[in-house]
């Protein structure tokens, strides 16, 4: 009954409604992607910017738009701060031990660092943006 | 071979003047393409020009009916490209404009039993003694639709403020192609369900479509009245779709510039009125 009241009565019209589904649907027909995979796009997206700086995940939004007759992705990521130390090297990762058994490592420990860097940057990212959070309240970016 | 227009040709030169061959289209099915052809057609018709209008949904032989002209159908456009009947066998004039004629389908085939490539030579002949060829194209996107284009030069996209027309419709403009030109026609519009954002609107469809707009036909009974009497409702002067569809007519013949009038709804003082004006019972 509530639920309904409340559907009655603050409900957009379902114009909007519409408006908002055919957005959707044309966006995907357009891309050819499924939402499932333009969700998993995110979490790639936000996996990859994360190895540079802490980004408020919360509050990241992908879309897509169209402009004009093409389609644009936006993605709105907010940095909360830059990391101090890269995690997963990037360029500057000049001469670290594991380089001299390369040739037989070298499939191992580059699959190894990718899943590191998608899969556990989910957790412990959320710990330590909370740590830090706590620390310096108000962190401007950069 | 050319009884039929022997009031409107001129005599034969050399150099073929050719007519212009507009498929009605959408993707979508009961959006209205058959009744938007025929109206189309008969206002243009209305006008001197030659037109007749090809009923290509084989299988589903639909125009003749609309057109109230079923009685008078004896050869169908397969028969035409079987060669059991000549192009002038099978055309069927309009009881009401003499410049009018139909060429139907075939409702006991398969659109599969369509020759794409004798379609299109069929489509090539009619240019030849029409001023416009106007294809009625079946729903859906297989190869009654591909036959259905293969001759046409233009295309007239028929679209309902729906979701799933528009997307449908979508699709249909990119399986298009590079056609000289695609308009539209934004079809059973009810603008008091726009104003409270019931439907979506004109400008919501066409923010999707992007395509030059022919007009506006509201969801009004005078239509499905004018369907069931097999009467083209672009014949009836009193009627405002009937001038909304006269006015298609003159776009698309490059005789009206204006712009297309987007429905709003009606005061309601007009439609007290019309409660005791109305005509068509």
């Amino acid at each position: 009954m509530i639920d309904f009241l409340k559907k009655f009565f603050k409900s957009e019209p379902s114009g909007v409604t519409a408006r908002e589904r055919l957005r959707l649907v044309l966006l995907s027909d357009h891309l050819s992607l499924a939402p499932d995979v333009v969700e998993s796009l995110r979490a790639d997206l936000i996996a990859v910017i994360s190895k540079y700086v802490e980004v408020d995940e919360a509050h990241c939004d992908v879309t897509f738009e169209q402009q004009d007759s093409a389609v644009a992705m936006l993605a709105n990521i907010p940095i909360l701060s830059m990391r101090s130390r890269p995690m997963p090297p990037p360029p500057p990762a000049p001469s670290s031990p594991p380089t001299p058994d390369a040739p037989h490592m070298g499939g191992a420990a580059t699959a190894s660092a990718s899943v590191a860097a998608e899969l556990p940057a989910i957790a412990p990212k959320r710990r330590r943006r909370k740590r830090r959070a706590s620390q310096n309240p108000a962190p401007a970016a950069g | 071979m050319h009884e039929l227009q022997q009031p409107q040709v001129a005599p034969v030169a050399p150099p073929v003047p050719r007519g212009r061959a507009i498929v009605v289209t959408s993707g979508k099915g009961g959006v209205g393409k058959t009744t938007t052809t025929a109206n189309v057609g008969a206002a243009l018709a209305r006008t001197g020009a030659r037109v007749v209008l090809v009923d290509a949904d084989v299988g589903l032989r639909n125009l003749d009916i609309v057109m109230g002209l079923e009685a008078r159908v004896r050869s169908h456009i397969l028969d035409v490209l079987e060669e059991r009947a000549t192009i002038e066998d099978a055309l069927v004039a309009d009881k009401r404009v003499p410049t009018l004629r139909l060429l139907a389908a075939a409702q006991t085939r398969e659109k599969d039993d369509v020759d794409t490539e004798g379609m299109r030579k069929l489509i090539e002949s009619l240019r030849e003694r029409f001023d416009y060829v106007l294809i009625d194209c079946p729903a859906g996107i297989e190869k009654g639709f591909q036959n259905a284009i293969v001759g046409a030069d233009e295309a007239i996209i028929v679209c309902t403020p729906e979701v799933s027309a528009v997307r449908d419709a979508d699709r249909v403009v990119g399986l298009l192609g590079n056609r000289t030109s695609v308009k539209l026609i934004v079809n059973r519009l009810r603008p008091a369900l726009v104003r409270k954002g019931k439907m979506l609107s004109v400008e919501d469809v066409n923010a999707i479509l992007r395509l030059p707009l022919l007009g506006v036909i509201t969801d009004e009974p005078g239509v499905i009245i004018s369907t069931n009497n097999g009467e083209p409702i672009a014949l009836d002067d009193t009627s405002p779709t009937g001038a909304a569809y006269r006015a298609i007519a003159g776009r698309i013949a490059g005789t009206d510039a204006s712009a297309p009038e987007i429905p709003q709804e009606p005061s309601l003082l007009k439609k007290f009125g019309s409660l005791f004006g109305g005509r068509n019972a």
